[in-house]
């Protein structure tokens, strides 16, 4: 029984479930719903959460376990012969699973029959080509240990599913006969709804925390990998960052974190005076009707998806960069070789962050209490030396917090340093060169198809790990920035 | 009181009426601080300004396909020698098998036409028309193959040189390093042209096509990675608002003041700041590697958009979860008490008078959350859905969720990689599908919010 047609059986039961124990209280009560504890519905909502929470949690922790028993059962019936000299287990393994679901797709479609599938021998038929008409294609003819293995893994599989619905089945029934017995008028039927429910808001919270659980856990292992075949002196302390597949590759992070910071202080240096200045603008001087118009369009630019500013920088920005200040340029230096390079990536990433830095500095100048401008502009002061002596410096933490959550995001930004930073690492001091940075080489060392065990691709969770703490301290200190410095005004 | 008259003063050298030279310096600093704040928001306009005009003018191109008309003779004895138009001994002449047709049917033209070329060559020819040509005239001849024989009138794609030289991309003088295409093949288009044999027209393909291969621009579409994002949204849906909106009512609601709420709450806020390619590494190392991989569960795999959707989902909760909370939190307690006074449970307040009432706000948050998630990039590359070719339609709802596809930022990622101008004009034709798809995305959330929202 497959999968979806079990679950879909266990459903009907609940909702028999949910009627049967609805209609049973109101027959205890002879129709007289004042007698009940709870509304009618509760009752059977109790009886159907009586069956579908333990049934599906038996569901998903017999799913988990039935492949590794299975995938086990097929290991220990693969004679060692089937296993040629330098191929690991694990790729046969995969080759007798590949034999197992052709068989079962074969089955399926009708080009062998269910016993003929149970007998087969793999000298007397073509199994290649059998498994090929249905749509499954192998690499070499099967051996006859893979097929054995993989008959063990078929007859495995399809006990494990009989008796995983023969099982859940027979559950979802006693847990329905429970229900039933369950619901009488004097059964306090919304008290134990409502915990369920309650039980299952907390659950639903609890997903923030395996969130970061998951994170942590899978930059962790990856990145003790990492170290355990690359030195972590090295990884800190190297300054050059040379991998190579081949092995002897230098794998420092120090020119990575360069890039990183180089394009970001551009970023903020592009993106802080535009941001903060516009914020004032609109807080402070603006007319409603020009917030009303200026303010959405700003943030415009705050949807738009990094993809787009990446391809903007490679294609747009660069050249345009290129003709100003490369070679045979408008200005006659040549101190740009190419369109990817710290100032293209930074440029964009600033106009990216114009926005971010716009809407929260106009949040927090907003916040400053009108009393005080009010009181500055009654001693004479002009606007604008109200702005700079009395709402600026009462803004001071809420800005700086802007500027480093603005500094985290430009840090951890991804796609425009993919496309318009460059790749090569290097430390130098000339923003119109090509550098890279930590994310760009996150992506670089893991889309490929190297194995997980070569310390040119584990070293992608270190940069992660890196990445995630920086980001991450970041913002800590930037919400404690906020926190303790903010005047307390009303 | 008196007395201070007395005191002699420096007479006043200014007055209200003339400003002093101070006065003057302090009204002209306010003008420059006037000035900075509307220079600085010039600037951002412009940049928006820039950022779209450059995405309308680079992008449009690619809606739009050079397709040439073209009459080819099904030459029987290329196609079915044996004469007895059976189908499996015509499928046996190869897709290249075709080639010397077109070349057949180019030189024709071209005669019957009276156009002057020196390209000679049947190889050179054939680098007018899209490599994709070949393969529509076989699927034309194993689908009708009684008209083998005859003469057939085609529309082929244009070569993407082709195109862009109707495109105003490719010009003579860039032509001159090129080995595909020549000075002299411009010549003949010219005189095609002249004879409305090349017409450039408005191609549904490239909105609902598939991704052909990395050397074919002309026959690049959006269509399939189009459904992988739909796919992605639809798991991101499914998931997200269920466990956003429970997350923050228990959060708004019935979470008790202790440590473990709290808890709860940093790491929302935290996630709400991390990379969008650290969340790309949970997916590959939990879902693909740990999830597929050690237990063994076969959806799980690399490109599939159900993981996609998966990681996706975990990086929306925390914007879906900061707006439904705050709109939980607009909806004025008075509402709660009326709900408890009359006998209600906590429960039933919540869900029968709490969370109807502040529905607007949480459609309007899902769907702004809906929009960065499908915008979002970088998880997408190391989950895979980068590099793969994106060419088939899904068969079934599925195979839509656990077959390798792209999505259509990864989409755009891919052709931009490629660089070949022909494919930079996808992107950019890209990138106007994937902003119209936000806009209106965006656009359904204010209308939503303007129609719904209440202010109490």
């Amino acid at each position: 029984m497959s999968s979806g047609l079990l679950l879909l059986i266990i459903l009907a039961i609940a909702g028999a479930g949910y009627t049967a124990s609805r209609k049973r209280v109101m027959q205890l009560a002879h129709g007289e719903i004042r007698a009940l504890h709870s509304r009618p519905n509760y009752y059977g909502m109790a009886t159907a959460l009586m069956v579908l929470v333990p049934t599906l949690i038996a569901f998903a922790v017999w799913s988990l376990a039935q492949p590794q028993i299975v995938t086990n059962a097929a290991t220990k019936a693969l004679p060692t012969a089937a296993i040629p000299d330098g191929q690991t287990i694990g790729l046969v393994m995969s080759d007798v699973q590949r034999v197992a679901d052709g068989l079962d797709q074969a089955i399926e479609q009708g080009l062998i029959t269910r016993d003929a599938a149970a007998n087969l021998v793999s000298q007397d038929t073509d199994i290649r080509a059998v498994l090929g008409q249905a749509g499954v294609a192998l690499g070499s003819d099967v051996h006859a240990g893979v097929l054995a293995a993989a008959q063990v893994y078929r007859t495995t599989q399809s006990t494990g599913n009989l008796w995983r619905s023969v099982v859940l089945i027979v559950l979802a029934l006693a847990a329905l006969g429970f229900g039933l017995a369950r619901s009488t008028p004097q059964f306090r039927a919304r008290n134990t709804v409502e915990k369920t429910m309650r039980g299952m808001l907390l659950a639903a919270a609890c997903v923030a925390i395996l969130t970061t659980v998951g994170i942590v856990f899978s930059l962790i292992f990856n990145t003790i990998d990492f170290f355990s075949l690359y030195p972590a002196r090295d990884f800190f302390l190297s300054l050059t960052w040379s991998p190579s597949f081949g092995g002897g590759s230098s794998l420092g992070v120090f020119p990575l974190l360069w890039g990183t910071l180089y394009i970001s202080v551009i970023a903020l240096v592009v993106a802080v005076p535009i941001g903060l200045f516009a914020a004032i603008y609109l807080s402070e001087y603006a007319s409603p009707k020009v917030r009303a118009v200026a303010k959405p369009l700003l943030e415009v630019l705050a949807g738009i998806p990094t993809i787009v500013y990446g391809l903007f920088a490679l294609l747009t920005v660069g050249p345009l960069l290129v003709s100003i200040f490369g070679d045979g340029g408008s200005l006659g230096v040549s101190w740009m070789q190419g369109g990817t390079a710290v100032m293209t990536a930074g440029l964009v990433m600033g106009i990216m962050l114009i926005p971010f830095v716009s809407s929260l500095s106009d949040d927090i100048i907003n916040a400053v209490p009108q009393t005080m401008r009010d009181g500055s502009l009654g001693l004479g002061a002009t606007p604008s030396e109200t702005i700079r002596q009395v709402v600026l410096p009462a803004a001071l933490p809420g800005i700086v917090g802007a500027i480093l959550l603005a500094a985290s995001r430009a840090i951890g930004e991804t796609m425009i340093v993919v496309l318009g930073a460059g790749a090569a690492a290097r430390l130098s001091m000339n923003p119109f060169d090509a550098m890279t940075t930590v994310t760009a080489k996150i992506v670089s060392q893991l889309t490929g198809d190297a194995d997980f065990a070569s310390p040119e691709v584990l070293v992608a969770f270190a940069l992660a790990m890196t990445l995630f703490v920086i980001t991450l301290g970041l913002n800590v200190f930037a919400l404690r920035i906020v926190r303790k410095y903010r005047e307390q005004y009303d | 009181m008196t007395d201070t008259s007395h005191i002699s003063r420096a007479p006043r050298t200014s007055s209200l009426l003339t400003e002093d030279a101070r006065t003057k310096k302090r009204n002209a600093a306010e003008a420059r601080f006037k000035i900075y704040g509307i220079v600085a928001i010039a600037i951002g306009l412009l940049f928006l300004l820039v950022l779209l005009t450059t995405i309308i003018s680079r992008g449009t191109g690619a809606f739009q396909q050079t397709f040439v008309t073209l009459n080819v003779e099904l030459q029987e004895s290329r196609l079915d020698k044996s004469g007895a138009r059976d189908i499996e001994q015509i499928k046996k002449v190869s897709t290249f098998g075709y080639n010397p047709l077109l070349a057949d049917a180019l030189s024709q033209s071209i005669v019957d036409n009276g156009f002057e070329t020196e390209i000679t060559k049947s190889k050179a020819l054939r680098q007018l028309l899209s490599t994709g040509a070949i393969g529509q005239l076989r699927a034309y001849v194993i689908a009708n193959p009684d008209q083998i024989g005859q003469t057939v009138e085609f529309n082929f794609m244009a070569s993407s040189r082709v195109d862009g030289y109707l495109k105003g991309r490719v010009t003579r003088e860039s032509l001159a390093r090129d080995k595909n295409l020549s000075p002299a093949h411009l010549d003949l288009v010219d005189q095609m042209l002249a004879a409305g044999m090349i017409e450039k027209r408005f191609n549904a393909d490239f909105i609902l096509g598939a991704d052909a291969s990395s050397n074919r621009p002309e026959q690049a579409g959006m269509g399939v990675s189009m459904i992988g994002s739909l796919f992605m949204m639809l798991v991101v849906l499914l998931l997200s608002v269920p466990i956003g909106v429970a997350t923050s009512i228990y959060l708004e609601e019935f979470a008790p003041k202790n440590k473990f709420t709290d808890l709860i709450e940093v790491n929302i806020s935290n996630l709400a700041a991390v990379p969008s390619i650290v969340f790309g590494i949970l997916g590959l190392a939990f879902f693909i590697q740990f999830s597929g991989g050690v237990l063994g569960i076969q959806s799980m795999k690399a490109s599939a958009p159900l993981v996609g959707g998966l990681v996706l989902t975990l990086m929306t909760l925390p914007t879906i979860i900061i707006s439904t909370r705050a709109a939980l939190k607009a909806v004025p307690p008075s509402i709660r008490d009326a709900a408890l006074g009359v006998g209600a449970s906590k429960m039933q307040a919540v869900f029968h008078h709490v969370l109807p009432l502040a529905m607007p706000g949480i459609l309007t948050g899902t769907i702004i959350g809906l929009a960065q998630a499908l915008g979002e990039t970088a998880p997408l590359l190391l989950i895979g859905m980068v590099g793969f070719i994106a060419s088939n339609y899904p068969d079934s709802i599925m195979s839509g969720l656990t077959d390798p596809n792209s999505a259509m930022p990864a989409q755009i990622f891919e052709w931009a990689k490629r660089s070949d101008p022909a494919f930079y004009e996808r992107a950019w034709g890209g990138i106007i599908i994937l902003l119209v798809f936000l806009m209106t995305m965006n656009i359904i959330a204010i209308i939503l919010r303007r129609r719904f929202e209440r202010r109490w």
